[in-house]
């Protein structure tokens, strides 16, 4: 990759556009608009030829990194392959040309009623809704259905809800949103929600618990039944945090579980690009009891992201009956390779089987010696960038101070895990030896480590500003 | 079993990867999911088809779909989409990535979101702006979140009558639940009404208004005395914001407003059904610290090389968590470099441009429809690109003949009106056909 320095803005001069559109034959211009409703300035836009416009946003495409570019091993962020074709059938014009709310959708709908009839067979739920953009749209949407169900029936002490310390950060940011008071519920020694910790949390004031099924350690919680037996017992409803459905996918329904409430990621499990971070689209499933609350709640414009539900409704029809089933095991499979041919060489506080992704705790041997400092995860991660890889997800979840979380989905090969494998030992005889290289890491990179601080202390957050 | 183009597994690579494992097989890795949870049946979904038969299938669906001109807004304009903005927005880099966590490898995603960021101020005349959010009305909800953060203590937002209803709708169910007072602010004459505005105020304990920049009625609404009477009483004014018409209509900045949000949608994204569309947040300096959503910063790497990182990442939900104001993650990055090619391409010029052509075929068209008879003008207030009248005939009937006529126009509003609108896309030639089918009604 190689360093390309300017701004749009730095390329503009005044007489360039970029543009073409037709003449004005009405005889008529917003000059006509009242003096007092104008814009006193025009905009600071760069003027540009098209040209440049290409040049300048290929040349900053080449200092990204995505799916396509190489191996994404982000934990709990399901960075599987964006198939193609899905972008074809996106793009169809019947699809983009279409006004959220114009007549004459019949093929819009059939999409929407077809996903919705696919995501319900593979979760166990009755209905969904699409309007949740995101995971933690979805969290929040879902919680909401979660309050309603408890106000309908009048019972309005139920004000909190129950989220492990394992949870996603969004979890209890979505609790929060939504109104409710978090109770933090402890994880046990093996990395499970601790159920003798979450018997006397539960009560009249309890509204539900959020559960991530494999957890963000990337294990199964397998008293998942006591669980829900216990929250069911109290009055409370579960909610199912589906960021980690792909390794269930033909395994076990969130439904069949007791769950009541779910979200999925369209952009993780269904293959939908995550675009450098959205669009993304979060629908959220319920139980039967629950399907005539949907309609009460609405939580975004119009009909949620159908762009991202076109897309994952076609990998869902190209993977079809047989192959849905096969995507969850070979995640988990991968996943397991990976930590076994790793676990000498990097601390792995559990060791039991995982699922799509798993948790080291550092490396066995951080290259500590008397008057040097051992290298850290964030080294780790930053030396990964020079031999071609991106970074696992690193510090999360928070139960382990130097946790690396390695994700690899199903769509790698022996090949790219092997080289994946031979690189993270490399850097772990790199550290031992000497953990300067790996604190000076990235080398390779098109630019080296950026200095945070100063960005957050003296903020420089546009072009004007600096 | 049979091998799929999406999973590069073979039968030895299964092989040796459990034996590194040790197990036998793929279920013995499910041995800690209790046997009754395991589902044993078959999903309910067809069989595995071929690419071509998904494309197939797909233009069949989009077949069904009737392909209209668009005279309707009502939150989402079809503005022309440049040839270039789908080309780059989808290139690989910048699709497959995710967030920009690494930022050594993130540049291209980061650059870009800084001029965004850039391109948001200068529009709404605001001093910072956030990577984005969802969608329009949930960035109103934020701003309204926002407001009560900024505020504190107070626990009422107003809402003027004049906001898209579908606006109006998201906020409500977003302060029915995090606990926010509603409080309404009257129109008069199609324009949210500054007397019901200071009589809200007078009630006390208002942390904030929304009013829309251009309104539910097309109307350019006149904010003078706005921001007056909302920082006597230490509240935050927020404008709802056509980003489009901002590069010639007087902006929430000028109005001395302290939040601008909106849907970015009308800077070239296609109408799609809805979504995905990008909510834009913009404040003023002082606000920044409330602000949800990720932020983009410049800086200097190890070497003195100017970059970008994600930046003041103390506001976050990763961070906070329960504490945190917004639980927003991600967010519509890929619809925010759609509205930063489409800016770049358009320009000053550009996007005035658009403004008096959409500007010009409206009131055109606004002039020939009551030249038929069969409408009265409603508001005699300045409008851009969007307009309703009353209509004289019957509304289902008039709908049906435009619908049948390849249009998509006439749109029903709650009070009974029709609205209109007209953007760059539509010719002349279009607008005339559109006026001689409703003579026919």
């Amino acid at each position: 990759m190689k360093y390309y320095d300017k701004l749009i803005f730095e390329l503009s001069k005044p007489g360039r556009q970029g543009f073409t559109l037709p003449e004005n034959g009405y005889g008529r211009c917003v000059k006509e608009l009242p003096e007092g409703l104008r814009r006193q300035s025009e905009p600071e836009l760069p003027e540009v030829s098209e040209p440049d416009v290409v040049r300048h946003y290929t040349n900053l495409s080449q200092m990204n990194f995505g799916v396509d570019t190489g191996f994404y091993p982000l934990g709990s962020c399901t960075m599987k392959y964006n198939p193609k074709v899905n972008e074809e059938v996106a793009a169809m014009p019947g699809f983009t040309g279409l006004h959220p709310l114009q007549p004459g959708v019949d093929g819009a709908k059939a999409v929407i009623e077809g996903l919705d009839k696919a995501l319900s067979a593979i979760t166990g739920m009755a209905r969904f809704t699409f309007e949740p953009c995101a995971g933690a749209h979805g969290e929040l949407t879902g919680l909401m259905i979660m309050r309603s169900y408890h106000m309908r029936r009048g019972d309005l002490a139920r004000t909190k809800v129950i989220v492990p310390d394992s949870a996603h950060g969004t979890n209890p940011a979505s609790a929060a949103v939504c109104g409710l008071e978090v109770v933090e519920v402890k994880s046990n020694a093996a990395g499970l929600v601790d159920v003798e910790d979450l018997k006397p949390l539960l009560g009249p004031d309890i509204a539900g618990i959020m559960m991530t099924n494999p957890n963000t350690l990337g294990l199964f919680e397998r008293e998942i039944g006591e669980i829900a037996a216990l929250v069911h017992a109290c009055g409370g409803l579960l909610y199912y945090d589906g960021a980690n459905m792909n390794p269930m996918l033909g395994v076990v329904r969130p439904g069949d579980m007791g769950f009541d409430i779910m979200h999925l990621n369209l952009h993780k499990t269904f293959s939908t690009p995550h675009g450098g971070g959205g669009p993304g689209s979060g629908p959220v499933g319920v139980a039967a009891h629950l399907a005539d609350l949907l309609p009460t709640i609405q939580v975004s414009g119009f009909h949620g992201n159908f762009g991202v539900m076109l897309r994952a409704y076609a990998y869902i029809l190209m993977l079809g009956r047989q192959n849905v089933k096969l995507a969850g095991k070979y995640a988990t499979v991968s996943a397991n390779y990976i930590k076994e041919s790793l676990k000498d060489v990097y601390k792995l506080p559990i060791p039991t089987v995982c699922k799509h992704e798993f948790v080291f705790d550092g490396l066995v041997d951080d290259g500590a010696r008397e008057g040097r400092e051992g290298a850290t995860t964030l080294d780790v991660a930053k030396r990964l960038l020079d031999f071609g890889f991106h970074a696992p997800t690193i510090y999360f979840p928070l139960l382990f101070h130097q946790a690396l979380m390695i994700e690899p989905t199903e769509t790698e090969s022996l090949e790219t895990l092997d080289a994946f494998i031979d690189v993270m030992r490399k850097i772990a005889a790199e550290a031992a030896e000497d953990p300067a290289i790996l604190k000076e890491a990235p080398h390779g990179a098109p630019i080296r480590r950026p200095d945070e601080t100063t960005a957050a202390r003296q903020p420089i957050l546009k072009y004007q500003d600096a | 079993m049979a091998g799929f183009s999406y999973f590069p597994h073979t039968e030895d690579d299964l092989r040796v990867m459990l034996e590194r494992i040790g197990v036998a097989s793929l279920d013995d890795l499910y041995q800690d999911v209790p046997e009754r949870f395991v589902f044993r049946g078959e999903y309910d979904l067809p069989d595995a088809m071929s690419e071509q038969q998904v494309r197939d299938y797909f233009e069949s669906l989009a077949a069904q779909n009737a392909r209209l001109k668009i005279f309707a807004g009502a939150g989402a304009y079809d503005h022309y989409t440049p040839a270039v903005v789908p080309y780059i927005t989808s290139r690989s880099e910048f699709l497959t990535a995710y967030t920009p966590y690494q930022a050594e490898i993130s540049q291209g995603t980061l650059r870009y979101i800084f001029e965004y960021q850039s391109m948001v101020c200068t529009l709404t005349g605001m001093d910072v702006s956030n990577a984005s959010l969802y969608d329009g009305p949930t960035a109103a909800a934020e701003a309204m979140k926002m407001a009560l953060a900024c505020t504190k203590k107070k626990t009422r937002v107003l809402l003027s009558r004049t906001l898209l209803p579908h606006v109006i709708r998201v906020v409500e169910t977003y302060a029915r639940f995090h606990g926010v007072e509603l409080g309404y602010i009257d129109a008069r004459d199609g324009q949210t009404s500054l007397e019901s505005l200071q009589k809200e105020l007078e009630a006390g304990d208002v942390a904030g208004i929304i009013v829309p920049q251009i309104n539910r009625y097309g109307i350019i609404e006149d904010l003078g005395g706005f921001e007056e009477a909302v920082h006597a009483a230490k509240a935050v004014a927020i404008a709802y914001c056509d980003p489009s018409a901002l590069a010639v209509i007087k902006t929430p900045g000028e109005w001395g407003f302290d939040i601008a949000v909106g849907d970015g949608q009308p800077l070239g994204i296609p109408v799609s059904f809805g979504g995905p569309y990008v909510g834009f947040m913009a404040c003023r300096k002082d606000y920044v610290r409330k602000m949800p959503g990720r932020i983009v910063g410049q800086t200097t790497d190890a070497d003195g090389k100017r970059c970008y990182v994600l930046t003041l990442q103390a506001r976050e939900q990763h961070i906070r968590r329960e504490k945190a104001t917004s639980n927003i993650c991600s967010n519509e990055s890929l619809m925010a470099l759609y509205v930063t090619v489409y800016l770049s391409l358009m320009g000053p010029k550009g996007l005035r441009k658009v403004n008096c052509l959409s500007y010009g075929g409206a009131h055109y068209l606004h002039d020939e429809l009551l030249k038929t008879g069969k409408f009265e003008e409603v508001f005699t207030k300045p409008f851009l690109k969007e307009f309703v009248l009353k209509p004289l005939v019957d509304t289902e009937k008039l709908q049906q003949k435009l619908y049948e006529g390849g249009f998509f126009a006439a749109l029903s509003t709650e009070e009974g009106y029709v609205s209109f609108c007209v953007t760059e896309k539509r010719s002349k030639e279009e607008i005339d056909a559109l006026v001689a089918l409703v003579k026919e009604v």
